[in-house]
């Protein structure tokens, strides 16, 4: 063909190399954000007030385990068995004594609580956006966070009351249960919205924007109304941080968090199809509509799941998932991975830049976020077509 | 495989846009749909892949009402390329023809699946800029990208609506040469939209004409497209060329 170069000719490429290629470069992409999501990790819980030596921490999260190994074994097997001493001489407790306390009680579940919440929404992201097949939507554009912001500050304004006392709530919990509800039906309340319009993909990002300006009504108007100890309240949970963090938030997040991770990774084929258009996923034997609600509904609850704990945090959703876009392509099998290590690396560091930079005094984490990850994204923006792949 | 469409009607509001279309289609043959625009052809296509249902009206398959064949069945036996085409930034050329294999994907992509992205390819001259970017290619490329997608699919039925309205005279020759050669090799049948009627002449076995949702002819190319019902349907005086390599239809002036 006319369009053959010296190149093309010279060094033949098929699909099947083209293919064979990508993967290894995607699963390679995948294993080096594990890796930095892990050491970033293990750093992070190190640094604070009390700075901890990196095999302490390890030590300080692998020490219980292993003294309650060493009670099994001694309990099970008879005395005398070299294994039982070897268990503890092979994992001791940290040289720093307060290490185990403070890794394990205090850093641990807030850094958790920053790879869920980041990996969520950026998923969230990913399959939003290929679902709408828009890059500009995420969970903020589409309106569940000014709802969810709505759910809390409500909770915030009228606090537990009667409901509260009902169902034994405390204030606490009920603005994380405020925000869930709020943040997950939103999505109901917009796609229902675009569905009595037509079933075009713009009516339903236009009504997620219209229904976000709706909630931030609201909430413009309860801390118009509120008094000024609520309004510090709202305007904190508006700003979004990881203050939240407990273990009870980690074990209830990380199972509902996976599971939908796992639905939503099962999607990711027909997410790659829907990318072709409506028509074409629907001969390709996709029922779009219900494809998209199933997505749309599944993702925004693994989204306000985490908005609940932690409150607003933007920019994660919309952006993890454009970077790994440039890096990874769109195919969403590993598109939807690749956004989840990122923003979890994205959330991590800049929590732990954001609680140590001005150490003891925490900063909102959003504005180190913004800063930070504005500059980088601007940087691939003007570094022209960011495309390693092929 | 049989295409039987009868008393098909299809209503959006109360605008009725398909109005009593019946004709039948057998293996290896080839349907082109003329009419002007807006007259219904791209409506008729969509209802052929279920992507819309007739108001009224029985489509079948081998004798049997594609509703009640299963979707991810009829997504097999029926490959589309639509109109108005989309992609995202970041595919590439072979995971867009990927996509018509969708079906016999469950999760990693087999060899077998790989040589029939590579042959698709192949088919239309696209083999070397597997590896390009969409938004790489021209315009013309790329619609030989939806239909190399849809030869993937390696269905029984194409449909094809305007498959040709982005492509030079070499592309377009190409193309229709190529679905030619599928039909007679594979005994696929095709319905194609086409504005051209010249490439109606020369490639389709058989010709409906569309205006304002009805049929106004069927048959082959010769006895439906005549300068009568060229006046009917779009307003327009011609006249038929008949020279050593067929009839032509020369467009003359609007009436």
């Amino acid at each position: 063909m006319a369009t053959d170069s010296p190149a093309d000719t010279a060094n033949k490429t098929t699909v099947h190399s083209l293919y064979h290629a990508g993967s290894t470069r995607r699963i390679a992409l995948i294993a080096v954000l594990s890796a930095i999501v892990i050491v970033s990790a293990i750093l992070s819980a190190g640094i604070g007030t009390v700075a901890i030596s990196p095999e302490d921490t390890i030590l300080a999260v692998v020490h219980p385990p292993a003294v309650a190994l060493n009670a099994f074994l001694a309990y099970n097997l008879p005395a005398g068995v070299p294994v039982i001493s070897g268990v503890l001489a092979a994992i001791p407790s940290p040289s720093n004594a307060q290490a185990e306390l403070i890794v394990t009680g205090f850093r641990l579940p807030r850094i958790l609580l920053a790879i869920i919440t980041g990996a969520s929404l950026a998923v969230a992201g990913a399959v939003m956006q290929g679902l709408l097949r828009n890059p500009l939507v995420s969970p903020f554009t589409l309106g569940l966070s000014s709802a969810a912001s709505f759910g809390a500050a409500i909770a915030i304004v009228v606090g537990p009351g009667i409901l509260g006392a009902w169902f034994l709530l405390s204030n606490d919990i009920f603005i994380v249960v405020m925000a869930f509800i709020f943040g997950w039906l939103s999505m109901l309340l917009v796609y229902g919205i675009s569905r009595s319009r037509g079933t075009n993909q713009s009516t339903l990002i236009l009504a997620g924007v219209v229904i976000g300006y709706l909630f931030q009504a609201g909430v413009m108007a309860l801390k118009y109304m509120t008094n000024n100890d609520k309004l510090r309240d709202i305007v904190l949970w508006l700003m979004g941080g990881m203050w939240g963090a407990s273990w009870t938030a980690v074990l209830l997040l990380l199972p509902l968090c996976l599971i939908c991770f796992f639905l939503l990774e099962r999607m990711a084929w027909d997410l790659n199809a829907l990318a072709a258009g409506d028509d074409v996923a629907k001969n390709l034997g996709i029922d779009v509509e219900k494809f998209r609600l199933t997505g749309l509904m599944i993702s925004t609850f693994a989204a306000s799941c985490c908005l609940a704990f932690t409150g607003i945090i933007g920019f994660i959703g919309l952006m993890a998932p454009h970077i790994c876009r440039m890096f990874i392509g769109s195919d969403h099998r590993y598109l939807i991975p690749c956004s989840a290590l990122l923003g979890a690396a994205i959330l991590l560091v800049s929590d732990t830049v954001a609680r140590t930079i001005m150490s003891p005094v925490e900063i909102p984490v959003g504005i180190i976020m913004y800063i930070v990850g504005g500059i980088f994204f601007l940087f691939l923006i003007l570094r022209g077509q960011g495309r390693g792949l092929y | 495989m049989e295409l039987i469409v009868e008393h098909v009607n299809k209503e959006f509001g109360k605008q009725r846009v398909l109005d009593d279309i019946s004709f039948s289609l057998g293996p290896g043959r080839i349907l082109a749909l003329v009419g002007p625009n807006g007259s219904g052809k791209s409506t008729l296509i969509k209802s052929l892949t279920r992507i819309h249902d007739p108001t009224s009206g029985s489509i079948a398959l081998d004798r049997m009402d594609i509703r009640r064949i299963d979707p991810i069945d009829l997504s097999m036996k029926i490959g589309y390329v639509p109109q108005h085409f989309t992609y995202t930034l970041y595919s590439t050329v072979f995971e867009t023809v990927l996509l018509g294999r969708r079906r016999y994907i469950k999760w990693s992509v087999s060899e077998e699946e790989l040589s029939r992205v590579q042959a698709a390819l192949d088919a239309l001259e696209m083999g070397d800029q597997a590896g390009k970017y969409m938004d790489q290619l021209s315009g013309g490329e790329r619609q030989k990208v939806f239909i190399a997608r849809a030869l993937a699919q390696n269905p029984a039925l194409f449909l094809f609506d305007e498959p040709t309205s982005a492509l030079d005279i070499r592309y377009q020759i190409e193309v229709m040469e190529t679905m030619r050669r599928i039909t007679l090799e594979q005994h696929s049948s095709v319905v194609i939209a086409v504005h051209d009627l010249n490439l109606a002449y020369r490639y389709a076995d058989e010709v409906l004409v569309l205006s304002h949702g009805r049929m106004v002819g069927f048959g082959k190319p010769g006895d439906v497209l005549t300068p009568g019902c060229i006046r009917r349907v779009y307003g327009v005086e011609s006249v038929v060329i008949e020279n050593e390599y067929g009839k032509f239809l020369l467009p003359l002036r609007a009436t």
